[in-house]
């Protein structure tokens, strides 16, 4: 188990438990009071940290290192009958981005994410879930053959945003994700949209115009990282607890401002400590959602998810006449 | 008080804001170094009769260049940011916009006019560098959303004129969704048969980029303009390398396939319209 700086309390009272019960194990003498004990007094541990994370924790929880990835959702919801599909049919297959058919009690959905490598290797390969613009279009092949056979669409992002290199550019990475965001406003099928982890930028939304988007309760979704927004706004990366404050990341928040649907919860320590009941939760509720969106029609979807997004903006219209009068006085 | 009007919206109307420049003053090219007659430059189109460098204007310069005798009706001009999120970073946003509104004169990083060109009516969004960084707020989404729903009403053509650095921080996740909401508009007018023609100017980046300035019918640039996702210092630090010349100019972006065409700015008015004209 990796802890963060701030779990340190709960990794001393789960190391004390682990000498316990090795005592336990070598001595034969029976302890079981004392580990129940001690197992409550962790769990009241978690729960009284947890329960009042700042920002910037919450950002460190979605980065947690042994934190559920896409494809660990992908297998656990469809029961292991997802099948990965590759290639955006144009120049590669970008391995930050996957993708492919599951079924979900008996119905199939396509099901999509940025994937993080789950060791050293993995990561470079997979460029920390920074997808570049054939992970994109790749979503988008797929995205776009779901809807010519009418298979409801499931999203899973989590990534510190699409990859600024060299390639990434000369293939258009803009323009990859500008593609998406127009395509994915205009497809006939559910789009249901999950923030696993990271939710970093026009990378994010390249796959998170849904009619439904949710936040897991430990993750965050913004326009730029804490860290990026502290150097070019403060001129330094001291200043990402301020940041993440400041850009109101988190689910909590970006719920109030009616920018997602709703928001999951995690179970007790963030998903890794329990990825089987994280699954549970976004299992039950992409069930719910496509329950509910099933029955619009697609014209009708297509018009309520475009109108969602064209909604969300915060501008004050002034008195024209005011307009006026500076005119005069100029 | 001719030179103003109400028009049915109710909104403001600025006909002619051509700026004169007075005789006598001098303008220095900043790439070749030449000094010639500010009038003089003002007449080839801000652009550098020596070496065709193009100097930045704003929408003022831009509406005048395009649209008949500089003629043109503003739009929706009585918008202003919120500061939804109270953002607060070594100052308070409301004192960012505060400052942009006396140092520039302008609401925000974009304005929206109609008029005509060569005739035809059209629609012009056209950012404004000057304003924050020409970034992509609250307002400039719902700027261009609007203009999108006054080109379906009244048929017209759509031209966006893009410089920007990419997304308003202050407006954090706000600022992202306007992404999501230019590129959902864009695909109505696209389902309306109506035409837009992106032009990327000197510098568009970011968020502008990656939504409405790459989704144009058709996607034209001014001539060595930075056009990037993201920006050449990010991807310089990525690849840990020096890049490469001409990386992420226009010519760049046009020799990997992103743009139809280069446009120099003192043919602008004359292409667009031809282009224009085999849409319509
Ligand atoms: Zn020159």
């Amino acid at each position: 188990m990796t802890y963060l700086d701030f779990e340190k309390p709960i990794q001393e009272l789960e190391n004390e438990l682990n000498k316990l019960k090795e005592v336990q194990k070598k001595s034969k003498v029976p302890l079981d009071d004392k580990i129940e004990e001690l197992n409550k007094l962790i769990e009241n541990k978690i729960r009284e940290i947890y329960s009042n994370l700042t920002a910037w924790q919450r950002v460190q929880v979605s980065r947690h290192p042994e934190r559920p990835y896409t494809l660990a959702y992908a297998e656990y919801i469809t029961n292991g009958t997802f099948m990965e599909l590759h290639g955006d049919r144009c120049v590669a297959d970008d391995k930050a981005m996957v993708g492919g058919f599951g079924k979900i009690e008996g119905q199939t959905f396509m099901i999509i994410g940025q994937q993080k490598g789950i060791n050293t290797k993995m990561r470079q390969i997979r460029r920390f879930g920074m997808a570049n613009p054939d992970g994109y279009r790749k979503a988008l092949r797929l995205m776009k053959l779901a809807e010519k056979f009418n298979k409801p669409i499931v999203t899973f992002i989590d990534t510190p945003g699409a990859y600024p290199g060299l390639e990434a550019e000369e293939r258009g990475q803009g323009e990859a994700i500008a593609r998406n965001l127009y395509e994915m406003a205009q497809l006939k099928v559910p789009v249901i949209c999950f923030i696993i982890g990271e939710g970093a930028s026009g990378g994010a939304l390249g796959i998170g115009v849904g009619d439904r988007v949710y936040m897991l309760e430990n993750t965050w979704y913004s326009v730029i990282s804490p860290e990026s927004c502290s150097s070019i706004l403060w001129r330094s990366w001291e200043h990402k607890e301020k940041a993440a404050e400041a850009l109101k990341l988190t689910a909590k928040d970006m719920f109030e401002h009616g920018l997602i649907d709703g928001i999951i919860p995690e179970p007790l320590g963030g998903a890794h400590r329990n990825p089987q009941q994280a699954f549970e939760n976004v299992k039950k509720v992409i069930l719910e959602s496509y329950q509910e969106l099933k029955k619009i029609d697609p014209q009708t979807l297509v018009e309520k998810r475009i109108q969602k997004f064209v909604s969300m903006g915060e501008v004050e219209a002034l008195d024209v006449n005011e307009i006026h009068n500076e005119i005069l006085n100029d | 008080m001719g030179w103003f009007k109400r028009i049915k919206e109710g909104i403001t109307t600025s006909t002619k804001e051509k700026k004169e420049t007075p005789e006598g003053l001098w303008y220095k090219c900043p790439s070749c170094k030449k000094i010639i007659p500010s009038n003089e430059h003002q007449e080839n189109a801000y652009v550098c009769p020596h070496c065709g460098y193009h100097e930045k204007i704003g929408s003022v310069e831009y509406f005048n260049l395009l649209f008949d005798e500089g003629k043109f009706v503003e739009l929706f001009s009585n918008l202003v940011s919120k500061d939804p999120l109270k953002f607060v970073d070594t100052k308070p946003y409301t004192q960012r916009l505060q400052e942009s509104f006396e140092k520039s004169g302008l609401k925000d990083a974009m304005r929206v006019a109609t008029g005509k060109m060569n005739g035809m009516s059209l629609v012009i969004c056209c950012m404004d560098f000057q304003f924050i960084g020409g970034s992509m707020g609250s307002v400039v989404g719902e700027k261009i959303s609007l203009a999108i729903d006054y080109c379906i009403e009244n048929k017209s053509p759509l031209l966006i004129i893009s410089k920007s650095g990419g997304a308003r921080m202050m407006e954090a996740a706000y600022s992202l969704m306007q992404m999501a909401k230019t590129a959902a508009k864009l695909s109505v007018l696209s389902n309306h048969k109506i035409p837009y023609i992106s032009l990327l100017t000197d510098p568009t980046t970011g968020g502008v980029t990656a939504s409405f300035a790459m989704l144009g019918d058709l996607n034209v640039a001014e001539p060595g303009s930075l056009i990037g996702f993201a920006g050449p210092r990010v991807v310089k630090e990525t690849i840990g390398k020096d890049l490469p010349k001409g990386f992420q100019t226009a010519e760049f972006v046009l020799e990997h396939g992103f743009l139809d065409k280069i446009i120099p700015r003192t043919k602008l008015k004359t292409e667009l319209f031809h282009l224009f004209d085999f849409l319509s």
